[in-house]
């Protein structure tokens, strides 16, 4: 299944090397990333693929949250459904 | 930017959700209870208990997951029935109020917070039944927490009904007075419609039409914090802008809403009905359908123009929701109950928006005379006459109305009628004193409108 990973933080050194360490040990390929400056915080967009990945959906959207508050990042994940569905015809 | 990600997209999406409160705001499960009718109404309870828990049981958390996965809240899970007058009627019971009872109790079991379907459809005359079912409603919607009920007592092809309509004033009276320790609490959950439709999912009004399949999941979307973020960026542009922004818009929820009522339908293995296109506010702040009014330029919701900024608005979700749904139903079209609109609760307590006005803004959008609060002393033919006029309405222009009226118990105008949770805080709205006694007390029906010589 592809999902949408978003990151929210003020922006600082070693966000994406953190995240994708996260993602990494749980299987999860990341097919690609998008990331943008709003004033000082940092969003970061990840497109991922969870085939390999053994934790049930519930399961990796809580490690994420809990990794992420760790290190004061918000980070969500999210079906790409949605956002297929209101931006693509 | 890749082909893969569209950061601004998926950004805006995110926005919507957590800054503009965009939400599913029901997934109603519409459920048929005809197999539940019994010679014994006891027995037919113990059914009606049954099938909703059988058939409901998975609905909530169906929902949760769905939310989780999608990352979009879903605000409500929601059943609909058959109008109880039509299942309870092959028993010999002089009350219904136990049918009542058994639907508020498979409400908590499987978790909804409202269960619609104590109705009766009563739009040409009623039957022994539909009698029995409005004499319950009272006791049915004071002893009850969940359960709403409804009436519909005039359509335009069968004309108003108005010993109905003379019966739902005093019904509207004797429950304002059994709940008057709340307020009349017991009036936010008992609409009376002319042209009801069968598969609206929003509640207090919904119920399952008699033309409907077996089990079938409907979803209301909303989004008037989406709609009214989105005004803010064509300040000062022409209503060509302003509608074309609101299309667009309104497309992009009801896709949202479309796919969750497609993921619903599958997960629960029940056939998708319908998505309702409406604009439902809350009573929070940033979810107002009277605050997109005034982004068009009227200083105070009710102010002129309100009626034309409406007509707009409405018409605009509707052409941009309908070519993002495969089916499109219930009420589509926007909502303007009082008192969960935290800018109608504003305009209303400032005086500027009156019960008039909000008459008139009715005749342009769904659904009607929306979580009122009236002075306590209203009498019950003021309701009724009140209840004829939106009817009207609805039966000359071809479209659904309805009337959900809280006659506050011991209030007056100036005071505040506190329902809270959903259903919020409504100021006490004046009504004309003059009396229409005369004119409820004729009784027998309106005939059905023609339909050529339109003007």
């Amino acid at each position: 299944m592809k999902s949408i990973v978003s990151v929210f933080a003020r922006d600082r050194k070693g966000i994406i090397a953190y995240v994708t360490s996260l993602l990494a040990e749980k299987d999860i390929n990341v097919l690609d990333i998008s990331q943008t400056l709003m004033q000082e915080y940092f969003a970061m967009i990840m497109l991922v693929d969870l085939a390999d990945c053994p934790l049930s959906f519930d399961e990796l959207s809580q490690y994420l949250q809990e990794r992420g508050e760790e290190r004061g990042l918000a980070i969500h994940i999210q079906r790409q459904d949605i956002f297929d569905a209101m931006h693509r015809i | 930017m890749s082909y893969l990600l569209n950061s601004e997209d998926i950004l805006q999406t995110i926005r919507m959700i957590d800054q503009q409160h965009l939400d599913v705001r029901t997934i109603t499960m519409g459920l048929s209870l005809f197999d539940c009718a019994d010679p014994d109404l006891s027995v037919c309870c113990s059914k009606i208990y049954e099938k909703i828990c059988r058939r409901a049981g998975h609905l909530v958390e169906t929902g949760k997951q769905i939310e989780r996965e999608f990352g979009i809240p879903i605000v409500n899970q929601r059943i609909s029935v058959s109008p109880i007058a039509m299942i309870a009627g092959s028993s010999r019971a002089d009350s219904y109020v136990p049918a009542a009872e058994a639907m508020d109790r498979a409400a908590k079991e499987v978790g909804v917070n409202f269960i619609g379907g104590f109705s009766a459809l009563v739009q040409k005359g009623a039957t022994a039944s539909d009698e029995i079912l409005m004499r319950s409603i009272p006791e049915a919607l004071s002893s009850t927490e969940r359960v709403c009920a409804s009436l519909n007592i005039g359509s335009t092809k069968a004309g108003i009904n108005m010993d109905a309509v003379a019966e739902a004033g005093r019904i509207i009276k004797q429950t304002a007075a059994l709940t008057a320790a709340a307020d009349g609490l017991g009036c936010s959950k008992l609409v009376i419609f002319c042209n009801a439709v069968e598969d609206n999912p929003f509640m207090a009004g919904a119920f399952h039409g008699p033309g409907e399949p077996e089990c079938v999941i409907n979803v209301g979307v909303s989004g008037p914090g989406v709609v009214h973020s989105a005004l803010q960026e064509c300040q000062g542009q022409s209503f060509d802008v302003v509608a074309e922004t609101i299309k667009r818009t309104a497309f992009k929820v009801t896709r949202m809403g479309q796919l969750v009522a497609q993921e619903a339908s599958r997960r629960l293995g029940v056939p998708f009905g319908i998505v309702d296109l409406s604009l439902a506010p809350t009573p929070a702040v940033g979810d107002s359908v009277a605050r997109i009014l005034e982004a068009m330029g009227l200083e105070t919701c009710g102010a002129h123009g309100t009626t034309a900024a409406l007509a707009l608005l409405n018409d605009a979700v509707k052409k941009g929701g309908i070519m993002a749904s495969s089916h499109v139903g219930g009420l589509s079209g926007a909502f303007i109950p009082v008192s969960e609109d935290e800018g109608m609760i504003a305009a209303a307590r400032s005086g500027r928006l009156s019960l008039e006005k909000l008459e008139a803004m009715t005749c342009v959008c769904s659904v009607g005379l929306d979580m009122i609060a009236v002075p306590g002393d209203t009498s019950a033919e003021t309701l009724s006459a009140i209840i004829a006029d939106e009817a009207a309405i609805g039966m000359i222009n071809n479209k659904t109305t309805a009337c959900r009226l809280i006659p506050a118990p011991g209030k007056t105008v100036g005071d505040t009628v506190h329902i809270g949770g959903l259903f919020g805080d409504a100021p006490v709205m004046a009504v004309n004193p003059a009396s229409s006694d005369a004119f409820i007390r004729r009784g027998g029906r309106i005939p059905a409108p023609i339909h050529s010589l339109r003007n």
